[in-house]
Order: C-alpha cells, then structure tokens, then sequence
C-alpha cells in the first residue's frame, strides 16, 4: 500500500513539475484576486509544492 | 539614522553569535559541524537564508524591472519545487552518509565512494573555483548597498569591511552553532523587514491595485520577456544547491534525518514570502523610475525606498541586505575552511604518516582558513571590477554541471571514477565556452532559442558519466556494499 502510493506521489511530482511551464496564461495580463494572473498561479504553485512536500513527508518517507 | 540602525543590527548579529560560544565543545565536529544538533527550526532557517543572497533581494527587484513577473516562475517557484526534491532525495541521504561515516565534507565521501585521491583532489579544486566569485559578490554588493543607501557618504570599501569583520568574529569564535543561530535571526530579519518594506511603499503608493494599474501590461505577463524555452530549461538552474559545499555542511548539522521534514515541506512558503514583495517593488519601480540601464536596474528598490520611506526604513533595507549576505558568506567560509581542513590538511599529514590531528588542532586550523579566506575575498573585492558578478552568476550553472556526481555517487553503484572524472571535464570545457559565448553576447542561449547552457551541461556531463562508467572498472564490492546497505 504504502509502496504504490509514493509511486503515485512520485508521479504527481512529474505533473508539478511539467505544470510549471504555464504556457497558457503567457498572453494573460489580467489582475485577479489583486495579483497579475501568471503571477498568482505560481504563488499557488509554491503552496502547491508545499502541500505536495508534506505528502511526501507523511506517506513516502524511506528512513526510519 | 541610517548608520546607526545598521551599526545596531551588526552589534546584535556579533553579540548572537558569540554567546552561541557558550555552548562550544571545542572539537572539530563541533566547530564545523555544531556536533550534528540543529533542530529543525534553525534547519530551516540556515538552509534557506543560505540559499537567499543579496541577488534575491536586490537582484530580483534589478531582473523584474525589466523583465516583469516572469522572473518569478524563472527564480523563485522553480526553486520552490526543485530545492526541497533535492532536500528530500538528497539531503537525507547524505546526512545519514555522513553521520555513520564522521564525514565533514563533499570531497572525503566522493573521495571515499570512488576510492580515488586524486578525483578528491579535482572535485575539491573546481568546488572551491566556482564558490570564491560567489563569496566576492557579496562583500562588494555589501559595500555598494550601504554607499547606495547613504547616498555616497560611505565609501564601498568601509561596507565590505563591516561585513567581512562581523562574520570573520563570530564564524572564526564560534563555529558552525554561531552561524546556525545568526543565520537563524537574519533570515528572520530579512523576511520580516522586506515584508514591512513592502508594505510601507504600497500604502504610500495609494494602495496596491492603484500603484498596479500603472504598470505597463507587458510586465504582467509572461511572453514579452521571457522565451517558452527558458522557462522549461531554467529549472536547471536550482538544482545546484545539490553541489553547494555550504549546503552540504548544513545538511550535516540536523540532529536526526526527521529535522529535515519540516524544512522541506516549509521551504517553498518562504521562497513565496521573500519573493513576491522583491519581484512586485521591482515591476512598481518601472513606473517610478522608468529608464534605469545596466548596474542602476539593482538599485531600483533602494531607490523605491529613498523615494517613498527614507530614514529609518533605508537603514532597515540595509540591515536586511546585510543579513542576506552575511547569511551565505558565512556558511561558505566555513564550509570552504572545513574542506582546506579536511580535504588537504588531513590526507597531507596522512601521506606523511603523521598522526592524526586532535580535535583541538582541527578547531585552530580551521579557525586560520577562515580568517584566511575572509581576509583574502576582501582584498580582491577592493580590486575587482563589477563584471565579476557575471561570473558569479556562472557559478550556479557550474554546481548544477556536477549534480550527476552527488546522483550517481547515491543512487547507481556502478558508477567510476573515470566516469566522474570525464563528467567533470566535460562540464569545464562546456562551462568555459558557453561562458566566453554570455560575455560576448549578454542574455546568451543555446542558438538564441531561449535554451539555457545549463541544460545542456547537465544533460552531456550525465551522458558522459554514464557512458564513460560502463566502460571502465566499476569500486569494490566491498566499497559499494558499505555505503548501499546504508542508505537502501
């Protein structure tokens, strides 16, 4: 069990990493929720990164 | 005003550091290594205030100016997923090598899991090459930030001088604990003070979105400034605090592999904390000061807050600035004085059969390179010219070239040293001329594509030590068992 979910938290690590090219807001200068959009999605990345940390911590954690 | 409130910043970093003295144990795991008992906290805080350079308060601020909000996915979220990985899959495993072995240093576990001097030998040269430009950069942006910031009554060499002192006393008293506390409160610091900065300006501006509808729609968004390419590529570019020597010393100091939980999960949160302010003040400087060229672009914040909030709230950014610098001089001064310690002093007083020295010994010697190393970037800073700091922007590329080493040195057992050693050459020869093509061409990338050379080093130095290790003869079962049963 705990084997397959880190491959699956692994695997969610690629999909961040390959969501960091954010090539569909390239264009965008729009203000959202008072930031320039392209911006605020990657403050939301950085806490994405975090919360993706944490389960990493908490289900994949090779040492004892 | 502004003299004074830094002069009390540098007086409370002194006074920190030398009380940490109290806890001195006066051996040398203890002086470079602060007997491996940081928390996690102080982890955390060490870690990433080491990683934060002037660059990232004032650099960031220079690059957003120009470039706009990009400079936020190529700098700050990059790093805010990559750093932790390499924390994760990295730091815990070399903190456990380190631990079973006593290790101090890169180069005696390379030196060690190859059974070769001589790769030691090379690993250690081109380590110590890449780190001394990023030491220069931040005894001279020192010197500049407090002549900026005093409006020329303070020549550069006296803020040099500041810092190199106030780290030359605590680093050489107290060792790696006195760096891990300082550390710990000027990381504090220059989160606290760069969010108040932030603050401050905003409110005198008329509020956030009025200062922002001022801004030039081009700096909101990504494609008039940045290439598709070198936001794939520059991800390359945090990889690097793999190789960091100072990166390795602080992953050597957790009390336990659990200390680095925390901080690899809180690590992108303050990426976030530091960076949006810098890269924001930046974009609003455009429209303050619109038309700054060349070295005036990293002045743009000090120029902000000349503008906006002098007095007290310029001799906060000075303090502020000063805390990221010292935050990483003074790790890699130590970290450069444990490796002459241990990766020349040692292996020489070993190849002439002389005993091993104490512990107390191992402190004094260590203590000499620092005062020596310090001593030394000083001096050059007062001779060096500014371009120096396009070479310290090399250096990151560099460390990122010798990232497969640490990979395979940890991951694949059939990995040589004749592997390791052509991989390295094969990052100098690429290094230099991708270097000597940037200084000819300014923004330089592969073929003007957007490709970053950092890409491409990393991609030929990982083929190489592959190709080059299957080939040649793989270390000792024996080698390869002590340190693959340890960490599998």
């Amino acid at each position: 069990m705990k084997t397959s979910l880190r491959w699956v938290l692994y695997c969610l690590l690629v999909v961040l990493l390959i969501l960091h090219n954010d090539y569909w807001l390239w264009k965008t200068p729009d203000i959202v929720l008072g930031l320039p959009i392209g911006l605020l999605y990657h403050v939301i990345y950085c806490v994405a990164a975090s919360l993706l940390m944490f389960f990493l911590v908490k289900y994949a954690w090779r040492e004892k | 005003m502004i003299l004074t409130i830094i002069i009390f910043y540098l007086a409370s970093v002194l006074t920190l550091g030398i009380l940490s003295h109290r806890f001195f144990r006066n051996t040398g795991e203890d002086y470079f290594v602060a007997s491996r008992n940081i928390n996690w906290f102080m982890l955390l805080m060490s870690l990433f205030g080491t990683n934060m350079t002037a660059f990232s308060i004032l650099g960031a601020s220079g690059e957003a100016y120009h470039r706009g909000i990009g400079v936020f996915a190529l700098m700050a979220s990059s790093s805010a997923i990559i750093v932790p990985c390499v924390f994760f899959f990295v730091g815990t495993r070399l903190w456990r090598i380190g631990k079973q072995f006593g290790y101090m240093t890169q180069v005696q576990y390379f030196r060690d899991r190859w059974e070769s001097q001589g790769l030691g030998l090379l690993i250690f040269i081109v380590l110590v090459l890449l780190l001394i430009p990023y030491l220069l950069i931040g005894v001279m942006g020192g010197g500049d930030t407090l002549n900026k910031i005093t409006q020329n009554s303070i020549p550069k060499w006296v803020g040099g001088l500041l810092i190199c002192a106030v780290v030359l006393c605590y680093v050489t008293y107290s060792g790696m604990r006195g760096t891990a506390w300082v550390n710990t409160f000027q990381t504090l610091i220059f989160m606290i003070l760069g969010g108040l900065t932030f603050v401050v300006i905003l409110y005198r501006m008329g509020g956030f979105s009025n200062a922002l509808s001022q801004v030039d729609s081009g700096l909101l968004m990504q494609s008039d400034h940045v290439k598709p390419l070198e936001l794939l590529t520059y991800i390359c570019i945090p990889i690097s605090v793999g190789m960091f020597p100072h990166i390795f010393s602080h992953f050597l100091t957790a009390k336990d592999v659990s200390t680095f939980k925390y901080p690899i999960i809180l690590y992108p949160i303050c990426i976030a904390i530091v960076w949006i302010p810098s890269v924001l003040l930046g974009i609003l400087g455009n429209v303050e000061f619109p038309g700054l060229k060349g070295p005036e672009v990293n002045s743009v914040l000090i120029q902000m807050i000349r503008h906006y909030a002098p007095g007290i709230l310029s001799g906060f950014l000075g303090a502020g600035v000063f805390a990221a610098i010292m935050s990483s001089l003074d790790s890699q001064t130590l970290s450069l004085g444990s490796m002459f310690t241990h990766d020349i002093v040692r292996p020489y007083l070993r190849n002439r059969g002389q005993e091993q020295m104490s512990e107390r010994q191992q402190v004094w010697i260590g203590r000499l390179f620092v005062i020596s190393i310090i001593s030394i970037t000083y001096i050059i800073s007062l001779i060096a010219t500014s371009s120096i700091f396009k070479l310290a922007i090399w250096s990151f590329t560099g460390f990122t070239g010798l990232f497969p080493i640490v990979v395979a040195a940890l991951f694949w057992k059939r990995s040589t040293k004749f592997g390791v050693y052509s991989s390295i050459f094969s990052v100098i020869v690429l290094w230099l001329y991708f270097f000597l093509s940037y200084w000819k061409t300014p923004g330089y990338t592969v073929g003007g594509t957007g490709i970053m050379p950092v890409a491409v080093i990393i991609v030929v130095s990982s083929i190489t030590l592959i190709l080059v290790s299957l080939l040649t003869k793989p270390p000792s079962l024996e080698t390869v068992d002590k340190y693959f049963n340890l960490i599998d």
